[in-house]
């Protein structure tokens, strides 16, 4: 008697009259994702993980083919319907796997990008769906009056969706190269964005006393416009910040459409992504010492930035060969890497890995140093070095080994340069004052290699750990560098 | 189910999503991303309830199109997280 009232609490009331079991089903397909992402917390366990939230999206499709099949007007199964469902899941499967195989891992970021713009614009696609056809989804009345919570999560889902979908064209094509990374200002865009902004709110809440189509298109409209207007003064420093914050709108997108089902899977799905994105956000913000709000207002990265420009002052530094730095490090005990995006864009990882492995042989310690935005999004550095078949036990984060440079004879910098800098410390008036490094500058020799001496990090700011004694500059290619001593290393070895 | 009940749901699942998220290692910080992403096109079920619906054909091509949307997300969110995380190996010993 107890499970029965259960089942019927279950099925009565707001949303979708469901089969008790269905809402079990997506019961067990939001914890598979809840273990999906715990699964992460080693990459040990992360393959299963993964496998845990696919069984989830199994299960969550697979309910909703059974618990909504298509049917004829007679209530028989729509063949046809199914078919066309079917044959729509084929070809997103082939579109979807052609493009991860495909994908270099240098250009994760946009492929992240670019998902997230198609889950926005799956939302407001289902948004639109559920507003033409609202007796379907069970969120209105037998006249067709929308139910007023109903109004306001379908308006949020809407809203959440189509910036997400805008913004996130943005973020690929600024990571993509198609578009400039600098910043693009529009004069008085603060106040065209709050307005457009409270000109959503407001219809939104407008709409749960008139559900119009004008209203319903215009908050549409509308959210595409902010989403595109609030991206584009964002530079190509702050991208990881940004892919963060679409990640979390995906989530939040979802949820407001759980809202509107009922469904237990959406909810949770979009609830834990929805954090994820905020915490990752929160993290990039937190490594470039930046406010979330400043990220958010732009202009950080523009072409004409802080830097001292051409006044700067000759300083003397001492230039390096890659024999003399595989003569250095092969006398070394310890030997912590640095590296880059800088590293990635020349290609250099595998090179770098061999260099590692030639060190190694003769009984040097290697290890990997990684600040938090040494990529292009949150630990995109550790699946570069992943892929070069670096294990993933030499790699640490920042705060993991910050101490250890005191102790290491070599820190090997590579196609980085921002995240090591000192003035981070000391100097209040540098751009970059406040922001967490790396403390190269206590290891006993510092090897810094770089294009020339010419061009400063993307914060514009000259660093002194290129003029102190103990560093050497080595000039070129990461890539080429990094062969010429593997080369040196070899060649000398015996 | 009733506002509240959903509401309670949602709170409680932010939780656990601030939690989980917070114990994921910074060295899976990418794949956590992806593999998000594939999972918030759970948004398939709304698609494909669309989909399946009789009354309106506008409606039911959104949720066709929105069904391969999702589904290029779905697979190729797994597929590219499962193909990293096979990159991740341990030191030979």
């Amino acid at each position: 008697m107890e499970f029965q009232s259960i089942l019927s609490a279950a099925t009565g009331g707001h949303g979708l009259a469901v089969n008790p079991w269905a809402s079990v089903a997506y019961l067990v397909a939001g914890v598979l994702f809840i273990l999906a992402l715990r699964g992460l917390s080693s990459p040990a366990t992360a393959q299963a993980g993964n496998r845990f939230g696919m069984v989830g999206m199994l299960i969550a499709v697979v309910t909703t083919l059974l618990t909504h099949a298509p049917a004829t007007a007679d209530g028989l199964l729509d063949t046809i319907g199914l078919v066309e469902i079917l044959v729509a899941i084929g070809i997103g499967a082939v579109i979807g796997i052609v493009m991860a195989r495909r994908i270099a891992m240098t250009a994760m970021p946009q492929l992240v990008a670019a998902f997230h713009s198609l889950v926005g614009l799956a939302a407001v696609a289902v948004a639109a769906a559920a507003y033409l056809n609202p007796q379907a989804f069970g969120i209105a009345d037998a006249t067709g009056e929308i139910f007023t919570v109903s109004r306001v999560e379908m308006g949020l889902g809407i809203a959440i969706g189509a910036i997400t979908f805008s913004g996130s064209v943005i973020a690929f094509l600024k990571l993509n190269g198609n578009m400039s990374g600098s910043p693009i200002m529009l004069p008085g865009r603060h106040i065209i964005n709050l307005g457009t902004l409270a000109a959503i709110i407001g219809l939104v809440a407008y709409f749960t006393f008139d559900q119009s189509p004008w209203v319903f298109w215009t908050v549409t409209g509308l959210s595409f416009a902010i989403g595109f207007l609030l991206i584009i003064p964002i530079g190509g420093a702050d991208m990881p910040v940004v892919v963060s914050m679409l990640n979390s709108y995906s989530g939040w997108a979802a949820a407001a459409m759980g809202f509107t089902l009922g469904n237990t899977a959406m909810i949770i799905t979009g609830a834990l992504v929805g954090s994820s994105g905020a915490i990752l956000s929160y993290i990039m913000c937190r490594a470039m010492n930046r406010s979330f709000i400043s990220v958010i207002a732009g202009g950080f990265g523009a072409d004409a930035g802080p830097g001292d420009g051409g006044s700067k002052e000759q300083r003397p530094w001492k230039p390096g060969s890659a024999e003399d730095a595989a003569f250095l490090m092969s006398q070394a005990d310890t030997v912590i890497i640095v590296p880059g995006y800088g590293m990635a864009v020349a290609q250099a990882q595998h090179a770098l890995r061999e260099m590692a492995d030639q060190l190694k042989k003769e009984g040097v310690t290697v290890k990997y140093a990684i600040h938090p935005v040494a990529g292009r999004m949150p630990g995109h550095m550790n699946v570069l070095l992943a892929e070069a078949n670096v294990p993933y036990d030499e790699v640490f984060e920042l705060e993991d080994i910050n101490g250890e440079f005191a102790q290491a004879d070599v820190a090997f910098v590579i196609g980085a340069n921002d995240v090591t800098n000192p003035s981070a410390k000391t100097d209040k008036t540098s751009p970059i004052y406040g922001m967490p490094v790396l403390d190269v500058e206590k290891a006993k020799t510092v090897l810094f290699v770089k294009r020339s001496m010419g061009g400063v990090g993307y914060a514009g700011v000259d660093n002194d750990v290129f003029y102190m004694d103990q560093t050497m500059m080595l000039l070129g290619d990461a890539k080429k560098m990094a062969d010429d001593i593997v080369k040196a290393l070899s060649g000398s070895g015996h | 189910m009733d506002f509240i009940a959903i509401f309670s749901i949602f709170v409680l699942a932010c939780f656990v999503g601030y939690f989980v998220v917070w114990s994921v290692t910074p060295a899976l910080h990418t794949p956590l991303m992806s593999v998000t992403n594939a999972i918030s096109s759970v948004i398939i079920v709304g698609a494909l309830i669309a989909s399946a619906a009789a009354g309106s054909a506008s409606s039911k091509w959104l949720g066709l199109a929105a069904v391969v949307m999702a589904s290029i997300n779905i697979f190729g969110g797994f597929a590219v997280t499962a193909r990293m995380l096979a990159m991740y190996k341990k030191k030979e010993r």
